[in-house]
């Protein structure tokens, strides 16, 4: 068994294998990286740097999509 | 009307009803809203994916990014840094540099804070994003945001979601002869006759949401808009005749008994 690091992934607390990049836990998630946005402890990733990023304890990871949305949503982003 | 083309910082448009997808029952009357409507841009937001229900689907499985030109909106931001954060997000997730930039002022009015708005878009316009602002029916704003870079600006006929239609038919005409860039009118119509009224006083471009996707038969207004959006435009081409307090005979009295 490998060790395991705690990692906050948009915004619940998740245990994860160390030495996993942003690209493995995308995989992981089953979570397609195109047309994703990455953020790891507030540095916005390029699409490109996702398999070199690894993961370290302690990490926050935002991962974002599109969704629908117009002159509407009303939503307060809160973290 | 095909050659009546849309150009805002070198993109063409092809429609003058641009539409969001908010509010819809499922993706699927979303994508038949859309298609009703003839838009070809359409706005989407950014919003953490769901990490532990992979089964939804991705809207833009459902609207695609090569037929459609996406807009990423900031809906639901309410300060510059936020605005900021969710622009280049939008950015890094790789559909375009266009951003519809929001940053609100109130959650009950859904107003722009456009002190806000304006900070936002110079930070942004730096580095390189093509700002469209959703901003107040206010010309010296609408100019102000013009001169920082923004290529067209996107004031509101009323509240988001409010339906109430154009409440300020003179600021908007005031702001189409302020600046000299595309105006597209966003958020506040209700039916398509408030859109076809925007393009009659003069917008290059309608967006909205609610007044489609709110709607009792959301495909049957969605394809009412393309008409009023339509009709209203080639009414503005048109050239309306002027307003006279009393009639004049359209039959000669010349051959009358």
């Amino acid at each position: 068994m490998q060790d395991a690091i705690h990692i906050h992934v948009n915004g619940q607390a998740r245990t994860w294998r160390s030495g996993a990049t942003v690209a493995d836990l995308l995989q992981d998630l089953d979570i397609r990286t195109e047309r994703v946005a990455v953020e790891l402890n507030l540095e916005i990733l390029d699409q490109a740097a996702f398999g070199q990023r690894q993961l370290k304890n302690g990490d926050r990871v935002e991962i974002l999509g599109f969704i629908g949305g117009g002159a509407a949503a009303k939503a307060k982003a809160k973290d | 009307m095909t050659d009546d083309r849309l150009v805002i910082a070198g993109r063409e448009f092809k429609s003058r009803l641009w539409v969001g997808t908010g509010k819809y029952k499922d993706f699927v009357e979303t994508q038949k809203a859309i298609e009703a409507s003839g838009a070809d841009v359409v706005t989407v937001a950014v919003r953490r994916v769901n990490i532990t229900d992979r089964s939804k689907d991705n809207l833009l499985d459902y609207i695609d990014p090569k037929k459609y030109t996406i807009l990423p909106n900031t809906a639901g931001c309410y300060t510059v840094e936020d605005a900021v954060r969710y622009s280049r997000l939008a950015r890094a997730a790789g559909v375009s540099d266009l951003v519809k930039l929001e940053v609100l002022g109130d959650e009950r009015t859904l107003f722009p804070d456009t002190a806000g708005l304006i900070e936002a878009a110079k930070i942004l316009i730096k580095e390189g994003f093509i700002v469209l602002p959703y901003t107040n029916d206010d010309p010296i704003v609408a100019k102000k945001l013009v001169d920082i870079g923004c290529p067209a600006v996107m004031p509101l006929a009323a509240p988001i979601g409010s339906g109430l239609g154009i409440r300020n038919p003179y600021n908007l005409k005031i702001i189409m002869e302020t600046v000299k860039v595309p105006i597209i009118v966003d958020a506040g119509v209700g039916t398509a006759s408030d859109a076809a009224l925007a393009m009659e006083y003069g917008a290059d471009a309608v967006l909205m949401n609610t007044a489609i996707a709110g709607a009792q038969d959301p495909l049957a207004m969605a394809e009412a808009m393309k008409y009023g959006v339509h009709a209203g435009r080639l009414a503005y081409k048109a050239g309306r005749i002027p307003r006279k307090l009393y009639a004049t005979a359209s039959s000669p009295i010349e051959g009358m008994l």
